[in-house]
């Protein structure tokens, strides 16, 4: 599997560390409450098929990325910048 | 049809003409008082001691593809009960008392053979670590030795001791520990179930779960409708989608574990054995072949095939622990999908809807785990309370924090086990 980094074009998948499901981008407020926080914290839809998930391109440019992927293929659909995906 | 040395003799004098189908290829009917979600070692495991142990034999086991054509079939067979942690402990001692058994329980030859399970230590750190494992092993009344090199050397005599990087300090032996042959136990439980009137029904997938003002009422499958007074979901790999059909997200993310298996050769491995400086694990299959997997390859996935990266780590920690194993050629890999939980450990315990109970998680431990889990869940769904070996492997330990069995210390958090 090789993922495309925004920044250094397409990269061997031995680059990069994977930090699951891009769930961590919708963190909850401080109030949200035990359920919310469960959700987050353990909680995942894991579809087969199209998913969003972080990777850190550890030893590349030490960018967090949104990846877009196929889990029942292992097709890369796209990635970008987990900072544009966040805003 | 029961299997006996002289039947096998007398068949062999008779040109084979005797034996019958194992089980009965049944149809659905329309309702049940349990429908069992998943015709894997653990649902059909479920499903023999529902009607064995608890009389409930107005069962079916629903499964979209072929009977033990998941998980069970595609593993590396290691049976053994050397965990650490209460919850783990218990319930994996319980399943391997069951195994002891479980041949003669069947009249099914399993091919359990226990012949014993090392696991080498490379510095006095990890023995320490080895000998507390060990005394919880003998405080939960199983069994654990361990090793000196010298004791070591004598029944593992092709490891490289000197290893620059990681020599060998020792091992800590369970005996009782071995392997059995994976697709007889799917076998031998779906022929007890079928034998006590257990509906076993392939190429038939669930589609949907009925519930109604909070009670389950049946399900939707490929073959039409069921009403069912229980259903029990035991689908470890798609835990998550058919979960979803009762609106509900588990703490599970599924990941790929790839396995191996080498040209068939003459006995060499006798033991299974697991190097202690990394996820490597071996032992040699009755037809020579030396089966040996390593870690996940730590990405969600479904695919069940895996990477090249992962492939060449598990040679690589291969060839550091015993490097005569490069002269074998690798004949096929494979890959099975995971249900990982977030602290590593499995979940048996009743779903938030009213009739239904969920058995999942099973991470790396499933296939030791076939009789135990079928024991406790059976259990669960007849008494609608949890078997005492399985009372810790509850849903709710994640959202609460009581009672993580996380036994390797980093956190209960997805992607760390």
């Amino acid at each position: 599997m090789r993922l495309p980094c925004p920044i250094c074009g397409e990269r061997d998948r031995r680059e990069f560390y994977y930090a699951g499901h891009a769930v961590a981008l919708e963190r909850p407020g401080e109030g949200a409450g035990a359920k919310a926080w469960d959700d987050y914290v353990h909680n995942r839809e894991n579809p087969c098929g199209e998913t969003r998930d972080l990777w850190f391109h550890e030893s590349g440019c030490g960018a967090w990325l949104v990846v877009t992927r196929d889990t029942a293929s292992h097709a890369v659909l796209s990635a970008v910048l987990a900072e544009e995906a966040a805003r | 049809m029961r299997f006996s040395g002289l039947r096998v003799l007398r068949e062999g004098l008779t040109g084979n003409r005797g034996w019958q189908a194992h089980w009965r290829d049944a149809s659905p009917k329309d309702a049940y008082d349990v429908v069992i979600i998943g015709g894997g070692g653990h649902g059909l495991s479920t499903a023999y001691y529902l009607a064995r142990e608890h009389g409930i034999t107005n069962v079916a086991v629903l499964e979209k593809g072929y009977l033990g054509g998941g998980n069970v079939g595609r593993n590396t067979t290691i049976v053994r009960a050397n965990y650490f942690l209460p919850g783990n402990s218990e319930f994996y001692s319980h399943s391997l008392k069951l195994w002891e058994g479980l041949e003669q329980e069947l009249n099914y030859n399993v091919m359990h053979s226990q012949r014993g399970q090392i696991v080498v230590f490379h510095s006095d750190g990890q023995r320490d670590a080895a000998i507390r494992r060990g005394n919880a092993m003998r405080n939960q009344g199983d069994d654990a030795e361990l090793l000196s090199v010298a004791q070591l050397k004598k029944v593992l005599p092709y490891l490289d001791y000197a290893q620059a990087r990681f020599p060998i300090y020792g091992g800590l032996l369970q005996r009782r520990a071995g392997t059995a042959r994976h697709d007889a136990v799917a076998w031998g439980y779906a022929r007890g179930a079928s034998d006590r009137g257990v509906d076993l029904i392939q190429n038939c997938e669930v589609t949907g779960i009925d519930i109604e003002g909070g009670v389950v009422k049946g399900v939707q499958t490929s073959r039409g409708a069921i009403r069912a007074k229980k259903v029990a979901v035991i689908v470890a790999g798609r835990s998550s989608q058919v979960a979803a059909m009762a609106g509900m997200r588990l703490p599970i993310e599924s990941h790929v574990l790839q396995a191996f298996v080498t040209e068939g050769l003459k006995p060499c491995i006798d033991h299974v054995v697991s190097f202690g400086m990394g996820h490597f694990y071996i032992s040699q299959s009755d037809k020579g072949g030396l089966v040996f997997g390593g870690d996940l390859d730590m990405y969600a996935s479904y695919a069940a095939r895996g990477n090249l990266p992962l492939v060449e780590h598990v040679m690589e920690a291969g060839m550091t622990l015993m490097p005569m194993i490069g002269q074998a050629k690798v004949l096929r890999s494979w890959g099975g999908i995971m249900d990982m939980s977030p602290d590593g450990s499995p979940i048996i315990d009743r779903a938030p809807v009213e009739g239904l109970y969920l058995n999942c998680g099973w991470c790396y431990g499933g296939f030791k785990a076939v009789p135990g889990s079928g024991h406790c869940m059976a259990h669960l769904v007849a008494t609608d309370r949890p078997h005492k070996a399985a009372e810790r492997l509850r849903l709710d330990r994640f959202r609460t924090g009581r009672g993580l069995m996380d036994e390797e210390g980093t956190g209960a958090q997805h992607n760390l086990h």
